[in-house]
């Protein structure tokens, strides 16, 4: 049955494989139903509201507010890692420490752990009578239940994005080429700047745009260190879900449509990256 | 996760090999070797990376297990042993039991799809099935608000059945399988492409039928990285909480999963209960990750050479 379905599908490679048509069939049965469908409810939830309504809402002060805080915040969060995971990363392939390989596991512990659970911790640690918090509040610094608490929630669950990116591509990085230049008379500074980081560079915008990406729609780790006021450290996400508790289900879809939208252009840009990234040589997943 | 790049098999012999020209030449001129930095600078450069680490990392996975046992092991175990913690725990089990199968099922049946031939629209194909990876999880569960809940677009149909899927358990495990979506299936496509198709064609042109394929010539050939996947995907399934959040309606010792019990416990002050729970999630991570590490190196068996 399956083989005769698949003899419909002009589109394939004739193979002697069976199995085409029922698996495809599935996938996209299955997709349509699971992400498909529900996402164009979004957008057919949106098309009803009038261009006046949208402008209500999209302009609504605490709606740009909280569109500005998360996108502000997400690409600041970004930067750090861009600048720290890219250290991290140069210190885990290039130099030899102990216990290292604890060190690169424990990398992956902000996609391990649960946003909730990193979110109660983050707020605990920098609160005024934390480990971290305690030590900050003589110096008159405020984390947690401040943007600066925002912050430091979308830094440590961005950091492994970059760091997981640009890894794989400076292990790969061809060593003759720091001989060469540094034998053609290139200081170690030159070499770095001039050699190494053009390579890896693909890799790591591609790991900033997507901790940058990641960081727009977090939720869980944030809502707990923000302290939530609307207008100061309130994001976006949280207003859909304020919004759609007040019933308020027009407001909610169009911020969400919003978001959508943004995630959406992220993800062009970050596939353009990786096939940047990986014509360059690299070989970033 | 592709063919391994030329260079890294000059390397190791480029580094240690005889000296080439350019490191005789460096040893002439006085240079310092020309691949590292100062020993100053290299401490500095891992000092500050692993301070970095250790303040954004290290410290909240300690703090987790430091404020879960502060009240010491009796009140530890009275805060997990109560009954709403316990029903919260068994929804999340089921929940990621529920939702892993059906990742597992729809993954092979979609890698066998793509990775086994060759039509167009593919990386379309490939790109939507991760969509769900950039979708915040705060929409994703509001796109089944709007599609069940009580103003949405199915309403009418499901009251009428008398159907409840938002703020019961069908909408839990809709929004968990949307958020671990890609999980399995980017684990498989990958590997099984690299694999290429020769050994299922040499199965069946022997006379196998497609299903004995599958099982037999496929599957073992991709057991690590399918255990690779359900491993990621159910640490996602039991952590999520953003989808869930915006679906479950909070109900005590009814739609409250693990992760939704910790936000509770925290907003009523019960600080030591919260990260008891919460513990018990951050051991699930830390034996995902040792079990990830483990299983990296079984993965490479299955790379092709």
């Amino acid at each position: 049955m399956a083989t005769a379905t698949a003899s419909r599908f002009t589109f394939r490679k004739p193979s002697v494989i069976p199995g085409f048509g029922l698996t495809f069939g599935l996938t996209l049965t299955w997709l349509c139903l699971i992400v498909l469908l529900p996402l164009s409810a979004l957008f057919l939830k949106t098309s009803e509201l009038s261009f006046d309504r949208l402008m209500v809402i999209m302009s609504n002060a605490r709606t740009l507010h909280a569109l500005q805080i998360s996108f502000g915040l997400s690409l600041a969060a970004a930067a750090i890692n861009l600048v720290f995971g890219g250290l991290v990363v140069w210190v885990l392939v290039r130099y030899d420490f102990p216990f290292k390989r604890v060190v690169d596991a424990v990398i992956d512990i902000p996609f391990a752990l649960p946003t909730a659970v990193a979110g109660i911790a983050l707020t605990t640690l920098y609160a005024e009578n934390g480990w971290i918090g305690s030590l900050l509040a003589p110096l008159g610094v405020q984390v947690s239940f401040t943007p600066l608490g925002i912050l430091v929630a979308l830094v440590f669950i961005g950091l492994p994005f970059v760091v997981r990116t640009v890894q794989p591509v400076l292990a790969d990085l061809d060593a003759e080429l720091e001989d060469a230049a540094a034998s053609l008379g290139a200081t170690r500074g030159q070499t770095i700047w001039r050699v190494v980081l053009p390579t890896i560079w693909p890799a790591l915008l591609t790991g900033f745009a997507m901790a940058f990406a990641r960081a727009v729609g977090e939720y869980g780790s944030v809502i707990f260190i923000a302290g939530n006021l609307p207008g100061v450290s309130e994001i976006a996400p949280l207003l859909i879900v304020i919004r759609l508790e007040e019933f308020r289900y027009a407001d909610a879809t169009a911020i969400a449509s919003v978001m959508l939208l943004a995630s959406f252009v992220l993800l062009f840009i970050i596939n353009r990256l990786q096939h940047w990234a990986e014509s360059r040589g690299g070989r970033g997943r | 996760m592709s063919t391994i790049h030329p260079t890294a098999l000059v390397q190791p012999l480029a580094s240690d090999g005889p000296p080439t020209l350019a490191k005789q030449a460096r040893t002439q001129n006085g240079h310092r070797p020309a691949r590292t930095e100062p020993a100053a600078v290299r401490i500095a450069l891992t000092l500050i990376a692993l301070a970095f680490l250790g303040l954004f990392i290290g410290l909240p996975l300690l703090l987790v297990f430091v404020e879960a046992f502060k009240r010491g092991f009796a009140a530890y175990v009275a805060a997990l042993s109560d009954p709403d913690a316990l029903a919260a725990i068994r929804l999340t089990l089921l929940v990621a039991a529920i939702s892993v199968t059906a990742n597992v099922i729809f993954g092979l049946v979609a890698s066998w799809a793509i990775a086994k031939f060759e039509f167009a629209g593919k990386s379309l194909l490939i790109t939507l099935i991760d969509l769900p990876f950039s979708v915040s999880p705060v929409v994703a569960g509001l796109i089944y608000v709007l599609l069940f809940g009580s103003q949405g677009l199915l309403a009418a149909p499901l009251q009428a059945w008398d159907i409840k899927i938002i703020f019961a358990l069908p909408g839990i495990v809709l929004a968990t399988i949307f958020v671990t979506f890609p999980f399995v299936a980017r684990e498989l496509i990958p590997l099984m492409q690299d694999q290429g198709t020769a050994e299922e064609e040499a199965a069946i042109s022997l006379g196998a039928s497609g299903f004995s394929t599958f099982f037999r010539v496929t599957l073992p050939n991709v057991k690590w990285a399918l255990l690779y996947g359900v491993l990621l995907c159910n640490a996602r399934a039991m952590g999520e909480f953003g989808a869930v959040s915006v679906v479950s309606g909070h109900v005590r010792g009814l739609t409250n999963t693990m992760p939704l019990h910790i936000e509770i416990l925290y907003n009523e002050y019960q600080f030591g209960a919260s990260f008891a729970v919460a513990s018990l999630l951050a051991l699930l991570a830390l034996v995902t990750l040792i079990a990830k590490t483990i299983l990296e190196s079984r993965l490479a068996e299955e790379e092709p050479r």
